[in-house]
């Protein structure tokens, strides 16, 4: 890229040594774009968030955001955080203690120096946006973790940032509400037109809320691409762990549960209307034959591709459900198992996740 | 908490002793109770000297406070924040007159700041200000001894914040200046306010290097312990209804900071 180009998004190369560790990751995210990264703990994540804030310096690399240069050691500029425009929801959401939730949505029209009746307007304006209008006279620890999330989002956003920062922002919410925050982050998230950078550890987050995924490991992006790109294909043992699981949107009604026309039998007799259907690989099993037994999901298929990862085999199959499952490298030599095989998979109604969408 | 029957009855030696140690703080405040001349309190309390020590004491002790709350919450901050070279020996000077005798901390104020000193006399030649004998001379010395207690108390509140609240203030275009009045300094209210109680506390009570930086006339630079212990010479109930008034103000000060101290376990 030519230096100085006006480029809109975020375009950034972040090296950062701390220590024994060492993140170098490289980033690009559009405007209006999500990107999600994924990665466990330790692997830089939050790291990669704090460089791109500006609350720790980078080492080498480069951020552009708009064409702006934040950051690059090369060149000697930094600019600090509050001359950024990146707004962060944190991890834990970091709302101040001692201010109400409106003087904390306040905080950053207020710091910008705009006028009393300006910060005013635009703070109702987010609480409103956020539908936390009416907590605004309360304190962050007399509300619920997905209200927190709500006015940590409605704070970082009525800063007007360029770059949205989400770091791990489901971490402080209990499971149960996890479902609703989701679909409510993913509708707040279209409302906001600059990049949005998603970190999670949660491969659904990623599949849902994000357009492109990328895979974090030890400091380094391991993989990147959309959610099929890594799921059906990922690239190392460590991210078929990670993001290898099957995964559907289907229509629930009696029991059953409809995957592109494909009907599978399900536990869970009380869902009913779009979910997300997961199944793990290791719960997948292959025959040569039709088998007899108690799984109820029995269907015949062809593989369409084998991968080895070490002591384990992942198998694609082709239509009517194209599916991912993990086999042995024995199974795969007992069974005389290669691309093209016809074969026949089940996997138990027990086995198979029903999430509401 | 309830704990086994075995566990509320102490071995005998424990027993005695913590008895003996608590005697020893008993005693002397009881012995000072049975002596106070209840009857004429109102009077001792309002003649000449002791109305002139109790408003010298409070206003140089308040003075002292602001002091070290406009000074000690910078120090404070340096110390928590930035890393130096030489940056524990700097603490360490900061905390030595919570060691020093104050009497030493006076002998030091008085060579510095004494009228030919290398300090006080350059101060007088360009402000005309003496600082030895006079009331700022008093606020000089309670605000030397008595400033250690509100660093060290918000210093180790700075500590314990959560850096990331100010990294989350500066995400949001927030100068550091900013920063520190909206999120860093309301943060740390609590502990500051306890560091101002202690440290008005200890220059309320502040003897040695008022005295002898400061000395001691009546009227001017004698503050109330400089009061209690003329008087325990001149007039003992005087010196009792003083001593009266300094153990209601530190039972005060006490109950003021309950929650930080006396948080049951």
């Amino acid at each position: 890229m030519v230096e100085g180009a006006v480029t809109s998004g975020l375009d950034a190369r972040c090296v950062v040594r701390r220590g024994e560790f060492r993140l170098d990751a490289a980033v690009r995210i559009e405007g209006g774009e999500t990107v999600a990264v994924l990665g466990p703990n330790g692997s830089g994540k939050t790291t990669l968030v704090e460089a791109l804030a500006g609350l720790i310096p980078l080492d080498a690399g480069r951020i552009l955001l708009d064409g702006r240069v934040l950051d690059d050691p090369a060149a000697g500029v930094f600019v600090p955080p509050e001359g950024r425009r990146v707004g962060v929801v944190f991890q834990d959401y970091l709302l101040f203690p001692h201010l109400s939730v409106f003087e904390n949505v306040a905080f950053g029209p207020r710091s910008q120096g705009r006028s009393r009746t300006e910060v005013r307007h635009r703070t109702r304006f987010w609480l409103e946006r956020l539908d936390v209008a009416d907590l605004g006279g309360r304190r962050p620890r007399d509300l619920s973790g997905g209200q927190r999330q709500r006015v940590a989002l409605a704070r970082a956003l009525a800063s007007g940032p360029a770059l949205l920062l989400l770091d791990e922002p489901f971490a402080a919410v209990d499971a149960s509400s996890r479902v609703q925050l989701r679909r409510a982050l993913r509708d707040h998230l279209d409302g906001f037109e600059g990049p949005r950078l998603l970190i999670t550890h949660d491969p659904t987050d990623a599949f849902l809320l994000a357009d492109r995924i990328f895979v974090l490991q030890d400091g380094s992006v391991v993989q990147s691409g959309t959610a099929d790109d890594i799921r059906l294909r990922p690239r190392t043992r460590y991210v078929a762990d990670l993001v290898g699981t099957n995964f559907w949107l289907g229509e629930a009604s009696d029991g059953m549960v409809s995957v592109g026309g494909h009907h599978l039998s399900v536990a869970d007799r009380g869902m009913a209307g779009p979910v997300f259907v997961t199944v793990h690989p290791r719960a997948v099993a292959v025959y040569r034959r039709r088998p007899e037994g108690s799984p109820r999901n029995t269907w015949e298929t062809v593989i369409v591709r084998i991968e080895h990862h070490g002591d384990r085999v992942r198998l694609q199959t082709g239509a009517p459900l194209p599916l991912t499952a993990e086999v042995t490298p024995g199974a795969v030599s007992a069974l005389g198992l290669g691309a093209g095989s016809k074969v026949w998979v089940s996997v138990k109604a027990t086995e198979i996740g029903v999430e509401s969408a | 908490m309830r704990g086994s029957r075995r566990a509320l009855r102490p071995p005998w030696p424990l027993a005695v002793a913590a008895v003996v140690g608590l005697a020893l703080f008993v005693l002397p405040l009881a012995g000072l109770l049975l002596r106070v001349p209840w009857r004429d309190l109102v009077g001792l309390l309002t003649s000449e000297v002791t109305v002139d020590a109790l408003r010298l004491s409070a206003v140089t002790s308040t003075a002292a406070t602001v002091i070290a709350a406009v000074l000690g919450v910078p120090v404070a901050w340096v110390l928590a924040r930035v890393e130096f070279p030489g940056r524990s020996l700097v603490r360490g000077l900061v905390l030595l007159p919570l060691v020093l005798p104050p009497v030493v901390g006076g002998a030091a104020l008085l060579f510095a700041f004494g009228r030919r000193g290398p300090f006080g006399e350059p101060l007088y030649r360009l402000t005309g200000l003496v600082l030895p004998f006079s009331v700022a001379g008093v606020v000089l010395a309670v605000t030397f001894v008595s400033m250690p207690f509100l660093i060290v108390t918000v210093e180790g509140a700075l500590r314990s914040l959560d850096p990331r609240f100010e990294g989350a203030a500066a995400s949001l275009g927030a100068g550091r200046w900013t920063v520190f009045r909206r999120v860093t300094l309301p943060m740390v209210g609590p502990s500051l306010l306890s560091g101002m109680v202690l440290t008005w506390a200890r220059a309320l009570g502040e003897f040695g290097a008022t005295v002898t930086f400061a000395g001691n006339l009546a009227g001017r630079t004698q503050t109330l312990p400089l009061a209690v212990f003329v008087q325990l010479e001149a007039d003992r109930d005087a010196a009792l209804a003083l001593s009266l008034v300094m153990v209601v103000i530190s039972l005060i000060v006490l109950v003021a900071l309950r929650d930080r101290w006396w948080k049951a376990p």
